[in-house]
């Protein structure tokens, strides 16, 4: 009887021969339709940051721009479904957890802020063709190391430091500033290692009048930077230039009014730390008159002032100026992939890639032209501007073109604020 | 090499040493004591640090001050932790002490997540940001008041333990367990004293260091790392070991930021710690068992 059984289902009978075809054809047939459906269906995005852990601060800051972009993208036609996922600060965290999201249906990733964890997230997504769509994240060998699935809307750490020193030349000019010497002082994680090695490549070469005396490079994570403040205190450059995470700028700033050491300006070349919130907060007026050069919103164009609108709704007690860096990123990483499923029409990881990768936004949120991706899935164009901390408000000082204040170098001496 | 700017360096991990030093003695005192390695100790200074953080922010109370209403209330948790959880696992195999320290550390600082979320809380005491002047030594002010608070502290430690009825028996239990029960001694409850009073130490620390750093979750477990680092170093169990330990750590950390990288300063306690594994395991002061 079992023999029988299995002789049954092993054979190939005419009728199931005609049954099978229709089924293929049914199939065939309806597969426009599909395309059709996934047009009309939400794409499901995951959104991979740094919420918890020592990234925290600038990773809650995107998580906001994502919590509010749903809506501004549903206003301009895009339809998103988002899953929020913490990578806890921790580069094994976000690929255990991007390899969930795949599994859990997510069509595309976007994070991770944290180039480590980025790195970790690309392997993932390469192996499984999901598209990922970097917000922020600087390290070079993201887009050098020949990833088909991912495209970056942020710039390299060379692109950061050569805008930056670019503006630097700028800033010395236009306040006539003479600063013969300078200490760059930098975070030993991955972005603060590749914005060392883009120095390193990039300033003898820069133009610039002063001479850098000595890179340095600390534990981000240390309790305080005193021996590290002491060893620049030693060798009083004239300028400050540095690359920080918020907590570690504080710490530094701090003990730089504990040992009285005042340069004549702290410029940050690109890098976050001076205009996070628990920055402002933790140091009041001695916050003031940091300058870092990035990439930032262009006030002036119609999406920043919807996302702006937006984001004050929900996030009543954030300042979008203050924020505007991070969920600017996130909010155009997002709409990178909805502009990409929109037009590819496809939930399918090679489509939406080749629709990613043919990306020409016109009309976005950070300043520049429009966002486009080359054959490594860097956009080349993002400029940076100069923004000098005032009044603890982020206030773009450069290109005179976007400015609304002039820079103030040297900055004022730590017990001339107020 | 300018003498005056190593003078200042040296200054400075000689302060933050001593803050070390206390926060390490807990962790000793409980373990020489009560034999169980209290994994949640860097968890229990992050709470002391928010904790003078809060009675700063809302009644003004400066963490010099707030550290002894601190330290009597982690005595309570501490007594009360080791009476009602600590002591059904003395005795027990070390994974099982293991776990359930841990476990409690994780349950800390997710609460500390939950509640203050993960952004460093800074107290900004009128005297943050000041500096002495001696010469060309700049030394910070709160960086001073931290190490002599850490110093009064410990030197309060050990008086009670030296001078005190309740110090000679929980020294006694420490020496002898068994001689200590013949003679009638109540070794659960002198354990909760302990375990109280190396919480105290802890919350003194943790109040002390919110003057010289920001309170975060995310520093409990460098705290409690460094903790270990220190004991082992100074000799578990040794009082006085943790203490020069603390400043042989705060100095040399800052000796190897300076001379190297600051970037490199944590592998040379890292460093310290084996040296001393290798050439006295039982650490600068522990007694050889």
């Amino acid at each position: 009887m079992k023999r029988k059984s299995q002789s049954k289902t092993a054979r190939l009978t005419r009728r199931t021969f005609t049954i099978g075809l229709g089924a293929a054809g049914f199939v065939a047939g309806t597969a426009p339709f599909n395309i059709a459906r996934a047009q009309g269906a939400a794409l499901k995005i995951a959104v991979v940051l740094p919420r918890s852990g020592y990234l925290a601060p600038a990773g809650q800051s995107c998580h906001r721009g994502a919590l509010v972009a749903p809506k501004v993208l549903s206003d301009y036609g895009y339809k998103v479904e988002l899953v929020h996922i913490d990578c806890e600060s921790n580069a094994d965290v976000a690929r255990t957890q991007t390899e969930r999201a795949i599994n859990d249906g997510a069509q595309i990733i976007v994070g991770a802020f944290d180039s480590a964890s980025t790195l970790a997230m690309a392997q993932v997504c390469e192996q499984r063709k999901v598209p990922l769509v970097v917000n922020i994240g600087a390290a070079p060998q993201l887009t050098e190391q020949g990833y088909k699935f991912l495209v970056r809307n942020f710039p390299t750490g060379g692109m950061l430091v050569d805008n930056g020193l670019r503006l630097i030349k700028n800033l010395l000019d236009v306040t006539k500033l003479d600063a013969k010497t300078a200490v760059f002082l930098h975070a030993n994680d991955t972005f603060g290692t590749a914005q060392r090695a883009a120095m390193d490549r990039l300033f003898p070469n820069a133009g610039l009048p002063f001479r850098l005396l000595e890179s340095i490079a600390y534990d981000p994570k240390a309790q305080d930077l005193s021996v590290e403040v002491t060893k620049v205190r030693a060798l009083n450059p004239d300028l400050l230039l540095v690359v920080t995470r918020a907590a570690d700028a504080i710490k530094l700033v701090r003990d730089m009014v504990r040992q009285r050491f005042e340069p004549k300006g702290i410029i940050s070349p690109g890098s976050p730390g001076l205009y996070d919130e628990e920055f402002y907060q933790g140091l009041g007026p001695l916050s003031d008159y940091a300058i870092y050069n990035i990439p930032w919103a262009n006030p002036k164009a119609q999406m920043t002032q919807a996302l702006e609108a937006a984001f004050k709704s929900e996030n009543p007690k954030f300042r979008f100026p203050v924020e505007c860096f991070n969920v600017g990123f996130t909010f155009e990483a997002l709409l990178v992939a909805a502009a990409a499923h929109k037009r590819a029409g496809s939930t399918d990881g090679t489509e939406l890639m080749k629709a990613i990768r043919e990306t020409n936004i016109t009309d976005h949120v950070i300043i520049g032209p429009a966002i486009k991706f080359d054959e490594k899935g860097q956009n080349i164009g993002i400029p940076s501007a100069a923004v000098q901390n005032r009044d603890r408000t982020p206030t773009v000082t450069l290109p005179a073109e976007v400015a609304t204040a002039a820079p103030v170098l040297p900055m004022p001496g730590w017990q001339k604020r107020t | 090499m300018n003498l005056a700017i190593v003078l200042n360096v040296v200054i400075q991990g000689v302060l933050t040493g001593l803050v070390y030093g206390l926060m390490a003695l807990g962790l000793s005192v409980i373990f020489g004591v009560v034999r169980v390695v209290n994994f949640a100790h860097g968890e229990f200074a992050v709470v002391a640090m928010y904790a003078a953080y809060l009675l700063f922010v809302t009644l003004g109370l400066d963490p010099l001050i707030s550290l002894f209403p601190i330290a009597a209330a982690f005595f309570l948790v501490g007594f009360l932790l080791q009476a009602s959880l600590v002591n059904r696992f003395v005795g027990r195999s070390e994974h099982e002490q293991f776990i359930l320290l841990v476990g409690l550390a994780i349950i800390i600082v997710n609460g500390l997540l939950m509640i203050f979320g993960p952004d460093a809380r800074p107290t900004n005491l009128p005297y943050s940001f000041d500096s002495y002047l001696l010469g060309p030594l700049f030394i910070d002010k709160a960086r001073v008041y931290a190490a002599i608070g850490a110093l009064v502290v410990s030197a309060a430690l050990f008086a009670f333990f030296r001078y005190t009825t309740i110090g000679t028996a929980i020294r006694a239990c420490a020496d002898n367990l068994t001689g200590a029960a013949v003679v009638g001694l109540n070794v659960k409850r002198l354990y909760a004293l302990t375990f109280g009073l190396g919480l105290a130490c802890v919350g003194a620390a943790g109040a002390l260091m919110v003057t010289i750093a920001d309170a975060s979750p995310l520093l409990a477990q460098a705290f409690t790392l460094l903790a270990f680092t220190i004991v082992i170093i100074g000799g578990l169990g040794s009082m006085t070991g943790a203490l020069v330990a603390g400043i042989l750590i705060g100095v040399s950390e800052a000796l190897a930021s300076f001379f190297l990288a600051p970037s490199m300063k944590s592998m040379f306690s890292f460093a310290l710690l084996v040296a001393v594994l290798v050439l006295r395991p039982q650490g600068l002061m522990g007694r050889r068992v």
